[in-house]
């Protein structure tokens, strides 16, 4: 008797992370859909919470740091300022937030079906993408109001920007998703890094006030944040058409962004690796 | 990596080769209970709880095999080895062609959707594609009895038309090796026929089958052949009838 040639057969669970999701993007597409058309089942306003809750948020921001704190002097157009650097910070804590439970909340899914599991953590960060749209609708009305001119270059500045924000969440998200599902404590601990990241980020104030305190090498690694890279290239977008002068860039912001490129990129390898690992129980740990 | 023989008559479509599963059993869910415990001198370290224990066995092409054996004998267990919701600790498992298991229908349900985007929805987390769903979509409804409802919300069906849409679905997937696992308790009497009938047209067509059921005239109606599990070690592989006597003594 001959031994059976297995070159035809599949081994069940073992996917080939995210590459498969190409493979199922019908399926991708259904579940970003029940996201968004699930979100504001039952209430009346809808989709309108998508305006108001930024803007509340940039209402309160507005009045005890500028108009209390008085940091808006300085810097031009401050609301325009303050407001396209909260998108990003905004678009960054919900889809690394949605990411991070998405193993969990898709938990009855996850237990019984196989599927490619990476698809929980894309589809969120897809959903959260969309919810961005209105808040960068409102952004562009008032950038528009003040007399903002845009070009091809602050276009594509913003664009990097929403990439750069996208692929650390998508990184973050699958790291501490692949870990939520045995330990909790996961959540809280992102928790703590949404609540930090608004301030890591010259959002409420310029970065060059972090230069006249810090020691350069910290002013570095600062900057080498991707999210602050991606605040900056709003502001590069937005802001800056619409102000006369303004404080600048530091001298090497370029290699900033490439280190900040290059930590996207580390983050969504590890990201997938530890995904990977702790995938092999989600069925049994949930 | 040894080579494995094959058992089996046609070229099988399902492996599971020397396979073991262990959970752990934890006794401590967090630092503070596991402090406590410690003081108390009670067992803070998690036990393994072994489910499949060295199980073999191999499923033809066109073959249809039951899984038996009392509850907790391991037999969803090995279901989920092999649509590979689980990964085995020992062993390996292999499988051939597609493969898609009526493994508690309306796992991917939504309550606040409605009928129709629910199909479209489990119909693709069952790997169908968008045209394949919409050319069967009407024999998805139709099959299911659920008629003008499929445009409410599936949290205003009742329980058993929610399973009958669930397996409706489930049941119209083009697949080449099918997982059942107590499934065929769904709704009335004459929509159990209904179902055990549209399973043996699959069959028939030449769908390879793994069932468990708890109902011995199920699967008499439904396999040939019969695996036992007792304790998580295989104790019987044969005839149908067989099996189940031996399941009964």
């Amino acid at each position: 008797m001959t031994a059976i040639d297995l070159s035809d057969f599949d081994v069940p669970g073992r996917g080939r992370g995210l590459l498969d999701v190409l493979r199922w993007r019908y399926l991708l597409k259904l579940i970003v859909r029940k996201g968004t058309a699930t979100r504001y089942r039952n209430s009346v306003l809808g989709w309108t919470w998508s305006y108001v809750k930024p803007g509340v948020q940039f209402l309160v921001y507005f009045l005890v740091m500028g108009v209390v704190l008085g940091l808006n002097r300085g810097i031009e157009n401050f609301p325009v300022y303050l407001f396209s650097g909260i998108v990003a910070v905004n678009l960054f804590n919900e889809a690394f937030g949605n990411a991070t439970t998405s193993i969990v909340e898709n938990s009855s899914l996850v237990r019984k079906i196989y599927l490619p599991r990476e698809l929980f953590p894309i589809a969120a960060i897809i959903v959260a993408l969309i919810h961005f749209m209105p808040q960068l609708a409102v952004l562009l009305f008032v950038c528009i109001l003040v007399g903002w001119t845009p070009s091809l270059l602050g276009l594509g500045a913003a664009l990097l920007g929403v990439l750069l924000v996208l692929s650390i969440a998508l990184g973050v998200g699958m790291f501490f998703a692949g870990i939520n599902v045995r330990y909790r404590d996961a959540q809280n601990f992102v928790e703590i890094i949404r609540m930090v990241s608004v301030w890591s980020s010259p959002v409420l104030y310029t970065w060059t006030l972090v230069e006249d305190v810090a020691p350069p090498w910290l002013v570095h690694v600062y900057m080498s944040n991707p999210i602050t890279i991606a605040v900056e290239l709003f502001h590069y977008g937005f802001w800056a058409p619409t102000a006369s002068e303004t404080h600048g860039y530091p001298d090497q912001f370029f290699v900033h962004t490439m280190v900040a490129v290059g930590l996207c990129i580390f983050f969504l390898v590890v990201g997938q690796l530890v995904f990977r690992r702790f995938e092999r129980t989600f069925a049994q740990d949930l | 990596m040894t080579a494995i023989l094959p058992t089996t008559s046609t070229r099988p479509a399902i492996i599971v080769d020397h396979v073991s599963k262990r959970f752990l059993k934890r006794n401590t869910h967090s630092m503070k209970e596991a402090f406590i415990s410690w003081t108390k001198g009670k067992k803070v370290k998690s036990d393994t709880f072994t489910a499949l224990d060295d199980v073999s066995f191999q499923v033809g092409e066109g073959e249809s095999v039951a899984v038996l054996g009392l509850n907790g004998s391991g037999k969803s267990t090995t279901l989920k080895l092999i649509s590979g919701v689980l990964e085995p600790d020992g062993g390996r498992v292999f499988t051939r062609g597609r493969v898609a298991g009526l493994i508690e229908v309306g796992a991917g349900f939504h309550p606040e959707l409605s009928g129709r985007e629910n199909v479209y929805l489990n119909a693709a987390i069952l790997g169908m594609e968008e045209k394949e769903t919409q050319e069967r979509f009407d024999d998805i409804v139709a099959f299911s009895e659920i008629g003008e409802f499929i445009d409410q919300e599936v949290k205003h069906y009742s329980s058993g038309m929610f399973m009958r849409l669930a397996f409706s679905v489930a049941i119209h997937v083009d697949l080449d090796v099918l997982l059942v696992d107590e499934v065929l308790s769904v709704g009335d009497a004459p929509f159990r026929a209904k179902c055990v009938s549209k399973i043996k047209e699959l069959t028939e067509r030449g769908v390879t089958m793994l069932v468990v059921s708890h109902s011995s005239e199920t699967v008499k109606q439904l396999c040939h052949r019969g695996i036992v599990i007792n304790r998580g070690k295989k104790i019987f592989d044969g005839d149908i009838d067989e099996a189940v006597a031996y399941l009964e003594n």
